[in-house]
């Protein structure tokens, strides 16, 4: 018999500054941000733009690993997370850093001397990523710098100096406190540890706010009877989206209920054939076992949106939201994932093919939620490719994301599943495309009518990030990259051409 | 690799050089303030308890008349307090800085989608965005102009059309051995300062106002306000201590944020904050201007051109704003480095229904120069000859070939030595060659490369507006502070002033306390803009602290017995004779003895004179110079590219701190090359714009800097003109050597049988695919 729940706690517990904050009352969609700025007056935070494309409000959330010895260190854009979200957490924003004496954390440090600051508006978001990238790794290769700073955008320097900050920021004298330390030097006080041990009692949390409400249940049972009973609530993962209804389109959310506590949702597995990944597990988290898998997705997944949405945005909420511009999708449909669907009346499995219905309709029935994407591992000898295009290559939304599964047997076309976002309501299936190449020989003749049938299968359209006329042709264009890639024609990308490792 | 070569030491100036503050690359005054987030912008400082926060209501349509607005649910929706419509203006309409026609809140007609219809005040920010929302208009939709060549068409202009001719264009087209045409554009840009519009107003006793604004006119924003609510200059005190950044987005525009707060403010008695919500600051405000240009140009064998005719139609949006000094910018500036003996240039000022644009760092130079800098890729590409060798052949001469189509005499022509230098330094040719075969063994990834030169007018082209003014206190301590109307948008302006002040009474930066623009401390300051803040507020700071340096001169001649000449003020000391006191104790000195140690400074660019009926004078002081070599690799399967390595050699005079002009010509690169290749607005057929915030507007992030970036200084390049020690401006100069990656990309994407691809700007991945494979218009 399952264990009883204990009572929901009523209220959230985060740290910060050594401070244990506790508040009932909470309005469930207050952003970190709001918090910071106008509760706490803290105001080096700053917001610039209250979708998470600025990164100008980047705060740091420290979270004990899993066997609890040690602390993880994320960036993640205070301007659209909720703050019950931080429950259980450690808060650390751009105050906390310098000494109690005015002495400089050595990221602030090396960004004065290396000249890193102009307006200075988008420096306390710079300071924290590269405070998360201070206490992740070091010597990081300028490869890296670019990944870990995608998520913010300063329109001053040109970047140049901030790099400068990022490779000089492990010289500058640490001193003894944790958060001076770089990664791999010096353990977190067990003070500290205990401290966030402390706040967590794996109760779920029903805060409730004049009359509206944040709900956190622990395990999946409860969620499935929370959905059940509360229609019209609204599902939080990591918010990147939902974030943006309260701040951008000023949507009253009265129940939001929480999947970041769920336990089974939070948990990452790998089996003999299949990769099983809660629905609220970080992108973060996920990628490095996809890439492991699947090393050709490494691209596509390192360009999906920036390391402050990953390390909030779960690929649960990516499938589950459906946007026909959301990057996984592509990919997850061609190796042939299937989702693990939930509600109190039982579960069910089907193809991720199969969940898309119209443009941001899905069959997530009423009381039903995603609970596991399955994605089975790779096979021996097959090509697995996704190409995202956009304007901009970091953090930006695609125009066009193709995604290729390809087996090559005696020189034909064994086994092909093509699918694009960008290219029609929602992601889909190039069938007309696939029926082209099946069978036939991997050739030149091939994938000419290959790129032909795509005007079959889509009819895109126009709008700000490019012409349906580019989409199309840029979707046929990637068939003869997979091509080239696959037959040896070209072995280098424009993205890392002439750039180190 | 990034390499960037700055000068260490400080340029010889004094005979002790460590005690120096000029020439020496100082952090920027706030940078501990800024990495530690205790740098206050507006939206930081302290709320006054009856704090109202406001909110916009703007029109959906581009141009519709309105009917009716209905506000009874927004007036009745949780936490509003009040509304504003343009019948509630007690004063004028108007926040246009030039011509008055820019209504703050419309009245009749909205003329572009996201025009101010009404301002809601309510007791948060949150309550006042969504009762916004619960307003009812009633619009009768009317055609609208969306695009500039449209505008041409159907002679819609906010201002008149200019022409600007010397010598013959017509005859030396006809006689021209070679002749080409072509229609090209390039994009507009949003300033995308991280910091969105802002102002803070607070009613004070006696009908004063006192506003806290994101500006780069304090002075404009002042006037405007004051005539708004029916007020006189001497009620309203406006105060800017720093911007998050504004790159010419905050020097008219902040008035309509300003005008709206204060107005609110007025009507309501209480202090009232407006601060944009991103996507509403990108529909709401100016942005660059965007181009059609037509030219038409004749040259000889050489790729020298003997004649050209330029059509420039500029989309202004909806009203006057700065479109007319932008619009003769880009007509002084498409000369760029080249002499241009015969030359017609038509400057069109397009009216249109989308939001009036404005200053955007180059005004409207980026524009000209990206006009002339395709001509000559095109010369060359029609010759078959290497675009550098072009260029040269068409560089204005020292001696000769030195006369602008303006009239202007080029006296400080160094491009010539960049050139060299530059091309050497890249190693320009060798790679020329090495991306030639590598491109011949390549069919889907080309490469190419491309030097474009810049020469820049330094100096308002309005002369008037070329007079700055400073105001220094030197305290009892020793200690000073400083203030001038130059503000601080993170240019480096304040610490660059603030080193001239400290070698002017020798004493450290340290002692030197920066404060806010503040109207009531410094009247009448001009915007700052035009790269000229430094040459005038660093004048005029240095005459406000020779004054008080010479009343303690005079007082320590009188004091010690000594003789002016032997009376030197360094390294927080003062020599006198055979006496040597701190600077400290001649201040107290000279204070019992009654001495003023207070002083104002004024200055005025010296030399300039223009006759704008004619378009001819001297309209700039002196010329800034750089060059830029880019390198970049394109897929021609997707458009896509990357910038593999950059080489800039740049001309900043004799530098006052290195570190920040540096700072100034990598940013304003990397801006440039925002502009000309990612950075896209995006209208649907409605006249909406579609790109209003960092999800659909792109501008370049981290990876986006080339792999191999080399930024250099140029040495010994003093001033010849008598600037503030010999510098020069570098605001705005930098921004066009953002052309070379441009041209890079066109020279990837060129080949045998479509040698000048028609690529316009910006060149993204679609753009650069539809000029290589063809596609049609």
């Amino acid at each position: 018999m399952a264990r009883v729940p204990a009572k929901p706690r009523d209220r959230i517990r985060f740290l910060l500054d050594g401070e244990r904050y506790e508040l009932d009352n909470v309005d469930p969609t207050r952003t970190v941000l709001q918090f910071l700025r106008e509760d706490l007056r803290r105001t080096g935070t700053k917001e610039g733009c209250a979708e998470g494309d600025c990164g100008a409000c980047t705060v740091v959330i420290a979270e004990l690993n899993r066997d609890g010895s040690d602390l993880s260190a994320r960036a993640i854009n205070s301007c659209i997370q909720f703050l019950p979200t931080l429950d259980g957490k450690e808060l650390i924003t751009v105050e906390s850093l310098a000494g109690p004496d005015g002495d400089l954390h050595p990221v602030q440090r090396a960004m004065v001397d290396c000249h890193g600051s102009q307006c200075g508006f988008c420096t306390p978001g710079f300071v924290m990523s590269l405070f998360a990238l201070y206490k992740t790794q070091t010597a990081p290769s300028r490869e890296t710098i670019d990944h870990v700073l995608a998520g913010n955008l300063c329109r001053c320097t040109g970047y140049r100096p901030i790099i400068s900050a990022a490779e000089a920021m492990y010289d500058e004298t640490p001193g003894d406190d944790w958060l001076r330390q770089p990664a791999g030097r010096g353990q977190p006080p067990a003070a500290r540890i205990a401290a966030l041990k402390s706040l967590d009692d794996g109760c779920s949390l029903d805060i409730a706010c004049d009359g509206r409400r944040f709900i956190a249940p622990a395990t999946a049972a409860e969620l499935a009877t929370l959905l059940a009973e509360h229609g019209d609530a609204t599902i939080l993962a990591g918010g990147t989206d939902v974030g943006l209804w309260v701040t951008k389109q000023h949507r009253d959310i009265d129940t939001v209920i929480y999947t970041g506590r769920v336990k089974e949702l939070c948990e990452l597995k790998v089996t003999p054939s299949h990769l099983d990944i809660g629905a609220a597990v970080s992108l973060t988290d996920v990628v490095p076992v996809l890439v492991g898998h699947y090393p050709d997705l490494e691209d596509l997944m390192l360009r999906f949106a920036s390391p402050p949405i990953r390390n909030a945005a779960t690929l649960g909420g990516n499938v589950a939201n459906g946007s026909p511009i959301g990057d996984s999708m592509p990919a997850l449909v061609v190796l042939d994932t299937t989702l693990k669907l939930r509600s109190a009346s039982g579960s069910r499995e089907l193809p991720l093919d199969d969940f898309y219905k119209d443009y941001m309709v899905n069959d997530l029935q009423p009381g039903e939620f995603v609970e596991s994407i399955r994605v089975p591992l790779p096979e021996a000898g097959v090509h697995v490719k996704s190409y995202k295009i956009s304007k901009r290559f970091d953090q930006d939304i695609s125009a066009v994301c193709g995604a290729y599964r390809l087996r090559i047997d005696d020189g034909r076309v064994a086994d092909v599943r093509i699918a694009y976002g960008g290219m029609a309501a929602t992601i889909k299936r190039a069938q007309h495309c696939e029926k082209a190449m099946s069978g036939q020989p991997w050739n030149e003749q091939t994938i000419e009518s290959a790129m032909r049938s795509l005007t079959e299968d889509f009819k895109p359209i126009d709008d700000m990030r490019s012409t349906a006329d580019y989409r199309l042709r840029v979707a046929q264009n990637l068939l003869r990259r997979l091509f080239l890639e696959t037959t040896g024609g070209l072995d280098d990308t424009v993205y890392h051409y002439g750039r180190t490792g | 690799m990034i390499r960037c070569i700055t000068m260490d030491a400080p340029v010889k100036r004094s005979q002790d050089e460590t005690a120096r503050a000029v020439g020496r690359a100082l952090p920027h005054d706030s940078a501990v303030l800024h990495v530690t987030g205790q740098a206050a912008y507006t939206d930081d400082l302290p709320e006054p308890r009856d704090l109202l926060h406001l909110a916009v209501g703007m029109s959906k349509h581009a141009h519709a008349r309105i009917r009716n607005i209905n506000l009874d649910k927004v007036r009745t929706a949780r936490g509003v307090v009040d509304t504003l419509l343009a019948a509630d203006i007690p004063g004028d309409n108007n926040f246009g800085p030039i011509v008055a026609d820019d209504p703050i809140l419309v009245e009749n007609v909205a003329e572009y989608a996201g025009h101010p219809l009404f301002a809601v005040a309510a007791t948060t920010v949150d309550f006042a965005r969504k009762a916004v929302r619960l307003a009812r208009i009633d619009y009768d939709v009317l055609d609208a102009i969306v695009d500039a060549a449209d505008a041409v068409e159907k002679q819609s202009f906010v201002l008149p059309t200019e022409n600007l001719q010397r010598g013959d264009a017509v005859a030396a087209l006809k006689k021209s051995p070679h002749r080409l045409s072509r229609r090209i554009r390039c994009g507009g840009q949003d300033q995308f300062y991280l910091e969105g519009h802002i102002a803070m107003a607070l009613p004070q006793e006696d009908r004063g106002m006192l506003v806290y604004s994101s500006t780069q006119h304090p002075d404009e924003v002042q006037s405007l306000v004051a005539h708004a609510t029916g007020r006189a200059a001497k009620d309203v005190v406006v105060i800017c201590r720093r911007m998050g950044g504004a790159f010419g987005g905050k020097e008219s525009q902040a008035a309509l944020i300003a005008c709206i707060a204060a107005l609110m403010a007025d009507k309501t008695g209480r202090s009232c904050k407006l601060r944009l919500d991103r996507d509403d600051d990108m529909i709401m405000t100016g942005k660059r201007h965007d181009f059609v240009i037509d030219y038409d140009v004749g040259f000889d064998d050489s790729g020298r051109i003997t004649g050209i005719d330029f059509e420039l139609a500029g989309r202004c949006g909806i009203s006057a704003d700065l479109s007319g000094p932008v619009n003769d910018r880009a007509m002084f500036h498409c000369d760029n480095t080249y002499f241009l003996e015969n030359v017609h240039v038509t400057s069109h000022r397009c009216k249109t229904n989308t939001v009036s644009n404005t200053a955007f760092r180059g005004f409207g130079g980026p524009q000209g120069m990206f006009a002339i800098e395709y001509v000559v890729e095109d010369i060359a590409r029609h010759l078959g000859k290497d675009p550098l060798q072009v260029r040269r052949k068409n560089f204005y001469g020292v001696d000769e070939r030195n006369v602008t189509q303006y009239g202007q005499v080029v006296e400080d022509n160094i491009i010539h030595d960049i050139v060299d230098k530059l091309v050497d330094d890249s190693g320009y040719e060798t790679r020329r060659e090495q991306i030639r075969a590598f491109n011949a063994g390549s069919p889907v990834l080309k490469r190419g490369l491309s030097l474009t030169p810049v020469k820049f007018g330094i100096s308002f082209t309005n002369t008037l507006l070329n007079q700055a003014g400073a105001l220094v206190h030197v305290y009892k301590d020793g200690t000073v502070q400083l203030n001038h109307g130059g503000t601080e948008m993170g240019q480096g302006l304040y610490i660059k002033v603030a080193q001239v002040v400290a070698d002017e009474l020798g004493i450290d930066v340290d002692d030197i306390r920066i404060t806010a623009a503040d109207t009531s401390k410094v009247p009448n300051a001009s915007a700052t803009a035009a790269s000229s803040g430094s040459d005038m507020n660093g004048k005029a700071a240095q005459a406000a602290a020779a004054k008080i340096r010479r009343r303690l001169t005079e007082f320590a001649c009188r004091h010690f017995d000594v003789k002016e000449a032997d009376v030197e003020f360094a390294g927080g000391r003062v020599r006198a004779g055979d006496n040597d006191i701190g600077f400290r104790e001649l201040v107290v000195l000279a204070w019992a003895d009654r001495v003023s140690l207070s002083a104002t400074g004024y200055y005025r660019t010296p030399k300039i004179h223009y006759d704008r009926a004619t378009f001819s004078g001297r309209p700039f002081f002196y010329y800034a110079y750089g060059a830029a070599v880019s390198e970049v690799i394109v897929d021609t399967l997707t458009g896509e590219h990357r910038i593999l390595r950059v080489d800039i050699l740049h001309d900043c005079g004799d530098s006052l701190n290195p570190a920040i002009d540096l700072g100034q010509v990598e940013g304003g690169f990397v801006q440039g090359v925002g502009w000309l290749t990612a950075e896209e607005l995006w209208w649907n057929e409605a006249g909406q714009l579609k790109t209003h915030a960092p999800s659909t507007y792109k501008i370049p992030t981290c990876s986006d800097l080339a792999t191999d970036f080399r930024v250099e200084l140029l040495h010994n390049a003093a001033n010849r003109e008598d600037t503030i020690y010999r510098s020069k401006a570098v605001g705005e100069p930098p921004l066009m050597l953002g052309l070379s990656v441009f041209h890079a990309i066109r020279d990837a994407i060129s080949t045998a049988d479509n040698p000048s691809p028609a690529l316009d700007a910006p060149a993204t991945p679609e753009a650069v695919l539809r000029a290589w494979e063809r596609w049609p218009q």
